[in-house]
């Protein structure tokens, strides 16, 4: 091909301006330095290479960004050239999302979540979390008295998954249920599994909260109803203080887990039901950026109670030191949320 | 032109589904930038590709974890090894979770605010409202990913292997309740995932465009070639435009049918063998006339108008 200048290759040289014929392309090559200099430095933010750049070249970004965005607003009144309208709406979009873009990676996220982030998120869920507890404790209630009226409902409510723990078993059998186990053998893999299965009970209680949080209080009623029916059952024989002590141990961090999930999924329905002044979605998208940090720390509760209820439950054997385990591990929690506050300035107090 | 009259039905039908999905994001240097919102196959084939990547990540670590476990129970022998094998099964469902939350997170937090699927197919997520995107908004979007994709999609497995009946009340309520999650970004005009609107995101594309040599500074014909007004204000912006990719892709063939088309249209003798001489000629007369009249606020959208 004689003119090979179209050929898709990256151009070395800007020609002279004097090149040009038409008035809208010198317009073109006079800043078209500028363009090149912004789309080089934006590649590198890209990459995610900020420390190979100078420090001209990020000082320089912000004007660059705001000569290049005012180079397309002039473009798009003066140009037809639809290759240089194409390539400016590109790289301005580019540049708007370096310039706005996320601040923070996970690593930074995650200090700003544990130095109060967290706490302060839950701290915000206040009322959802009263309305979860008090759904909470009246499925314990409502399950309790539903076997206590006719124990078929124990079996329609636990499943298979009593385990020798029905309303006919002795005191004996229900003792035994509680023992701890003779070494660690195998417990470790028990626990991962079952912080993966609770993990996936909090998400489906935080995710179903879309239907205007109806479906996660459901949730919470059949789960808590499960654990009545359980408590019933051991009081029969006058294990109520060994059971709760057993259950006590990853329980507090468990359940208190599972209140704060269905209590963020509560959150996004309930905001979207009265969005106040905001319009319904953008209503749902605070409360689901708020909920989303509460869900984060339940991930990691939830990791703490498998370990928890993996190893600790099983090797402690005495009631007293269960409950006193599951206790402690209550107050630790309350006391984060309720006094670990977020930083307010640079210079202000740490945190906790 | 005849390249256009050939492909205009097909042409018109992509522009009108390309305008359906066009936005406007206002910066807050007051410049209106356009978004073109992410089509709803680009996204299905970047979560594809992303579980993909995932799978085969997960097969190699998993393969690796295996070797070292096999490794440790060989090496010392005995009863004592089980803690170690435990310690590898702990370790694998661990990573097994965290891979799947994670590997989305970690990447849509980045700086190119995308996962290697969406970003292979030039997407990427961004803020509704034109602000900043939080971490907050990339973790909720994430989360729902699950109930909304995973779920549903196992359901439907397990319904066509026979794992669950879809009989009776119950078995129709879960199926719809789940489809309509899966489905979800069928029914609004934004795309938008059940994820995307608790987060307060959207799926955008992200291209980058590579910036086309400046068209005028081929040598200058405008003495051969001489276009006068009456020739010159036959044609508007969209055949200017239409031109311009036809010169950059520089196909004989199709600049020879554009130079007849363009000859007969203006009553000019064709010449065989100066094509692109022609063509350059013309398109830079037609744009500089063009463009002295958007100067005066004088626009020309087609050859119609």
């Amino acid at each position: 091909m004689a003119l090979n200048i179209f050929a898709r290759k990256e151009m070395d040289t800007i020609p002279a301006i004097e090149a040009a014929s038409l008035r809208s392309d010198r317009f073109r090559l006079e800043r078209e330095g500028d363009w090149r200099r912004l789309d080089a430095i934006v590649t590198a933010l890209e990459k995610g290479r900020v420390r190979r750049l100078a420090d001209a070249d990020l000082m320089d970004l912000p004007v660059l960004y705001r000569k290049t965005a005012s180079s397309l607003a002039v473009a798009r009144e003066t140009s037809l050239d639809a290759a240089t309208l194409a390539y400016l709406e590109a790289l301005v979009r580019r540049a708007w999302f370096q310039v706005y873009g996320p601040r923070v990676g996970l690593a930074g996220w995650a200090r700003r979540f544990f130095a109060g982030g967290w706490s302060a998120s839950v701290r915000a869920l206040w009322l959802d979390i009263c309305i979860a507890l008090f759904v909470m404790v009246a499925g314990t209630v409502v399950g309790w008295l539903l076997v206590a009226q006719d124990e078929n409902w124990y079996y329609a409510l636990v499943g298979d998954m009593a385990g020798g723990r029905g309303p006919g078993a002795s005191r004996e059998q229900l003792l035994e249920t509680l023992e701890p186990a003779a070494s660690a053998e195998g417990l470790g893999a028990f626990a991962a599994y079952l912080f993966s299965n609770n993990a996936g009970v909090c998400i489906l209680a935080f995710a179903l909260g879309f239907a205007f949080g109806v479906p996660s209080l459901l949730l919470l009623v059949h789960n808590m109803a499960l654990l009545g029916a359980m408590l019933y059952v051991f009081d029969q024989q006058g294990l109520l203080w060994p059971f709760a002590a057993w259950l006590s141990v990853h329980g507090t961090t468990e359940l208190f887990a599972i209140l704060l999930s269905g209590a963020a999924g509560l959150h996004i329905g309930r905001s979207m039901v009265f969005p106040g002044t905001r319009t319904v979605m953008a209503s749902a998208a605070v409360a689901g950026r708020r909920s989303a940090q509460v869900m984060a720390g339940c991930v990691i509760m939830l990791v703490i109670a498998g370990l928890l209820e993996g190893f600790a439950r099983q090797l402690v054997g005495t009631a007293e030191a269960r409950a006193s385990i599951g206790g402690i591990m209550l107050g630790l929690w309350l006391a984060y949320f309720l006094l670990v506050r977020p930083r307010v300035d640079r210079n202000g107090e740490s945190s906790a | 032109m005849s390249v256009t009259a050939a492909t205009a039905p097909a042409y018109r039908r992509l522009a009108r589904n390309r305008a359906s999905r066009e936005r406007e994001l206002v910066t807050p240097e007051g410049l209106a930038l356009p978004l073109t919102l992410a089509s709803r196959g680009s996204r299905i084939g970047a979560l594809l590709l992303d579980l993909l990547f995932l799978i085969l990540a997960l097969i190699a670590f998993v393969i690796v974890l295996g070797m070292i476990g096999i490794n440790l129970a060989t090496g010392s022998g005995g009863e004592e090894v089980t803690p170690a094998v435990e310690l590898v099964v702990v370790v694998i469902i661990l990573i097994v979770f965290f891979a799947r939350y994670g590997y989305f997170l970690a990447f849509e937090l980045g700086p190119r605010g995308a996962t290697p699927g969406k970003r292979l197919l030039g997407i990427r997520v961004a803020a509704r409202s034109g602000e900043r995107l939080t971490a907050e908004a990339v973790i909720a979007r994430n989360l729902l990913r699950d109930f909304e994709v995973f779920i549903p999609l196992a359901y439907l497995l397990s319904l066509a292997g026979g794992g669950v009946s879809g009989d009776g009340v119950m078995g129709w309520a879960t199926f719809a309740w789940l489809m309509l999650f899966l489905f979800f970004p069928v029914f609004n005009k934004d795309r938008l995932r059940a994820g995307d609107l608790i987060a307060g995101t959207w799926v955008v594309e992200a291209p980058r465009v590579k910036l086309a040599q400046a068209m005028s500074t081929a040598p200058d014909h405008s003495k051969d070639y001489r276009f006068g007004e009456a020739e010159l204000s036959v044609y508007g912006e969209h055949e200017l435009q239409v031109l311009e990719s036809v010169l950059r892709q520089n196909n004989p063939e199709a600049m020879r049918e554009v130079m007849f088309a363009i000859c007969r249209k203006i009553g000019w003798q064709a010449g065989a063998g100066y094509e692109r001489e022609f063509l350059e000629a013309f398109y830079n007369a037609l744009r500089g006339h063009l463009e002295s009249g958007m100067r005066f606020g004088k626009r020309k959208a087609d050859k119609f108008s």
